[in-house]
């Protein structure tokens, strides 16, 4: 397929593979932020064409692993309200809560809808006058300019049945988190390059700088992430630090000005918790003036309820990269992708669910 | 009578895991196969279903065995590019008897029909598939007409069930797979559930992609009669080619190997998915089967396949191996090797 095959070509792999193996004299471990990159690097095995002394771990840019599970539980008891169509994103259906999900939710009666964008949802609200629409705003930086603009034009055309169940996630607090962690052991990033086409990357200059950590923002496709992967690694071995930009087809330094100008208007910068790690600072959005009134939790009354994550779940230490999926004993066997334990088995993208579903049993 | 008693002592399923039937205990993947696994086989365990193949055969005591299958429609929208639900009926329940072995001869048909639903609809739907059963040389002998309330069902469901002869004594099942066999698909896969999908969703891409949907069992004659050595035919419907390939490797304890790129997969159908977030090895296909060959036979059935309309496209996808029993990989496209798993619910639009 045009502009997708020429990335997955085995001929163009194998020359960066061979590229990277004559540049690297060390061991290095590379954090790839995003979990679609993570997807793609299990999926067509990108980490086996490279040499031993590169390890690839796995971050936490997985909008569905990192959502907490307090705000799946709110989902839930929204969703079950019978005035309530609940549109979501498919991959958030199958989540579990604590007790369970949202398609558990539908089979027992309750409007839940797949949409493919927030303004399908909005459409919804405006044919459906005497019901309540709500939309699920999930993701990163990628999803914010579209769910922005669903409120954006809810508010313009006073389309008073609709809300927003908001939890967005912002990618470089995360960064920050992990290199700050006593138990960091990221030595260089793949940026995620979809975040980058909306933010630009002069935010992650002064994250390079201040750790000393190169950042190359990266692209999804396999010969993406191997090129991705030979600068990173170049600039280890030369001992710089700096941002620099595989994805240069999508991704321009300023990023995109529009979309980043809908986010600043509908969205203010708030701390949010993660699955699987805690709260972080300033590292979500959330509502801002005039645009709160648009928000699901303040409108049902959604009280605020602390879930303790299982014990026996390392989802935490594999979202920072501390651990890889396979050093958890209960991987494959107490923790599956139908009876996920934590949040990277949940998603398909999650490091977990990707390893199990593509390697298990090596 | 039947007490509550009955379910608590002995239900299969654990509350604790999916109290209720979910839209994913449909949906071709794990949860399907358990359901199946631990409730239906479970309970009505005997030797032919416990084969797990698409249709039961068996002897009767005439000189041929017969092959006896069933099969119930329900698609939404009733009509898609490329066929509707009564050419799904027809074709689905005539492919379970092609991928025994055996000719399709006679089919049942059970109509549940919806109260409101117009009879312009139903005419259309019955000339299909009137059309199909013969171009499929077979008969509907024998049916049902049931109505149900307004909104209790969509429009129409149809059950059919089907019996076919086999004409010749071989075991087309996957308990007859050996390692070394060569897998053959008959053509792309993908095409029956992106066309669905896209009418379904309001999706609108450049062409309109057409379900695959038509009668194999021309095709699947045609590779029998030419007498290669066939062990194993599977449609692959539901969940398809990945759960095809990890159901025949579960079911006769082998492991599978194929090669991402010898599967077709048309360029349209390639873009759908990636815009989905979908893989096209678990879309769903209505006309598209493996067939396992004797490796010095690979050659032959090949040729014949590809002689015949329906098979123009057939390709050599894998072979069978005596390790890794029930593990399918692939080789990827980059030269790498991973497991191709069965799905655990449907697949989902993905966020991003």
């Amino acid at each position: 397929m045009k502009f997708l095959d020429e990335y997955r070509d085995a001929k163009g792999a194998q020359r960066y593979a061979r590229l990277i193996r004559r540049m690297t004299t060390r061991p290095w471990t590379i954090m790839e932020v995003c979990g679609g990159q993570t997807h793609a690097i299990v999926k067509f095995g990108v980490d086996e064409l490279l040499p031993k002394e590169i390890t690839l771990v796995h971050g936490p840019g997985c909008p569905v692993c990192v959502t907490p599970v307090e705000l799946i539980n709110k989902a839930i008891a929204i969703a079950s309200r019978p005035e309530v169509i609940f549109c979501s994103f498919g991959d958030m259906l199958r989540v579990p809560g604590t007790e369970k999900d949202l398609l558990s939710v539908k089979a027992g009666g309750g409007d839940v809808r797949i949409v493919y964008s927030p303004l399908d949802a909005l459409k919804l609200a405006r044919e459906n006058s005497a019901r309540q629409v709500v939309f699920f705003a999930v993701g990163f930086e990628t999803t914010a300019p579209a769910n922005a603009m669903a409120v954006y034009q809810a508010h313009r055309q006073g389309v008073a049945n609709f809300s927003v169940l908001v939890s967005h996630v912002l990618v470089p607090p995360a960064m920050e988190a992990v290199l700050s962690s006593p138990n960091n052991r990221v030595q260089g990033f793949l940026a995620a390059g979809h975040v980058c086409t909306v933010m630009g990357y002069t935010e992650y200059e002064p994250i390079a700088a201040k750790h000393r950590c190169p950042i190359v923002v990266t692209g999804f496709e396999p010969l993406d992430i191997l090129q991705g992967i030979a600068m990173c690694v170049r600039q280890l071995e030369q001992g710089r630090a700096e941002v620099e930009n595989q994805y240069a087809r999508s991704v321009r330094r300023d990023g995109n000005q529009p979309a980043q100008k809908i986010i600043r208007e509908v969205f203010t910068v708030v701390p949010r918790k993660w699955r699987g790690i805690g709260e972080i600072p300033q590292s979500g959005l959330g509502l801002r003036g005039d645009y709160a009134a648009f928000d699901a939790e303040q409108r049902f009354g959604v009280a605020d309820q602390h879930v303790e994550e299982p014990a026996e779940c390392i989802s935490g230490l594999v979202l920072q990269g501390v651990k890889k999926p396979r050093e958890c004993p209960a991987f494959g066997a107490r923790c599956t992708p139908e009876h996920p334990l934590g949040a990277t088995m949940v998603s398909n993208e999650g490091a977990c669910a990707a390893y199990y579903r593509y390697r298990r049993q090596k | 009578m039947e007490t509550s008693d009955d379910f608590k002592l002995s239900c299969p399923i654990p509350i604790s895991n999916y109290p209720a039937v979910l839209m994913a205990h449909g949906g071709g993947g794990r949860l399907m196969q358990q359901l199946i696994g631990k409730m239906f086989a479970a309970a009505f365990s005997n030797p032919l279903l416990d084969q797990q193949h698409d249709g039961a055969v068996f002897d009767v005591g005439g000189a041929k065995r017969l092959a006896f299958t069933t099969d119930s429609y329900v698609v939404r929208p009733l009509f898609f590019p490329g066929g509707n639900i009564g050419k799904l009926a027809v074709c689905g329940t005539v492919n379970d008897l092609a991928m025994c072995g055996a000719r399709p001869r006679y089919l049942s048909c059970g109509f549940i029909l919806e109260e409101g639903l117009p009879m312009e609809t139903l005419w259309r739907i019955v000339q299909s598939m009137k059309r199909e059963a013969d171009a499929a040389g077979v008969q509907i002998v024998t049916g049902d007409t049931k109505v149900v309330d307004k909104g209790k069902g969509d429009g129409i469901f149809i059950n059919t069930a089907g019996v076919g002869v086999l004409e010749h004594d071989r075991v087309i099942a996957p308990k007859s797979v050996r390692p070394g066999d060569a897998i053959l698909i008959n053509g792309d896969v993908g095409r029956h559930g992106i066309a669905i999908m896209a009418v379904r969703e309001g999706l609108e891409f450049e062409t309109a992609i057409e379900s695959d949907c038509a009668v194999l069992s021309g095709l699947a004659m045609d590779v029998l009669a030419a007498g290669a050595e066939v062990h194993c035919m599977r449609d692959l419907t539901r969940g398809g080619l990945a759960s095809g390939l990890n159901e025949i490797a579960e079911s006769a304890g082998v492991g599978i190997v194929f090669d991402e790129v010898a599967v077709p997969v048309r360029e349209d159908v390639h873009g759908a998915c990636e815009i989905l977030g979908f893989d096209p090895f678990y879309v769903a296909n209505e006309g598209r089967f493996i067939t396992f060959v004797a490796p010095a036979d690979a050659g032959r059935a090949l040729a014949v396949m590809r002689a015949h309309p329906l098979g123009a496209g057939a390709q050599i996808i894998g072979s069978v191996t005596a390790e890794s029993p029930g593990l399918v990989t692939m080789k990827s496209r980059i030269g790498a090797t991973r497991i191709v798993d069965m799905l655990s619910g449907e697949q989902l639009p993905r966020i991003c």
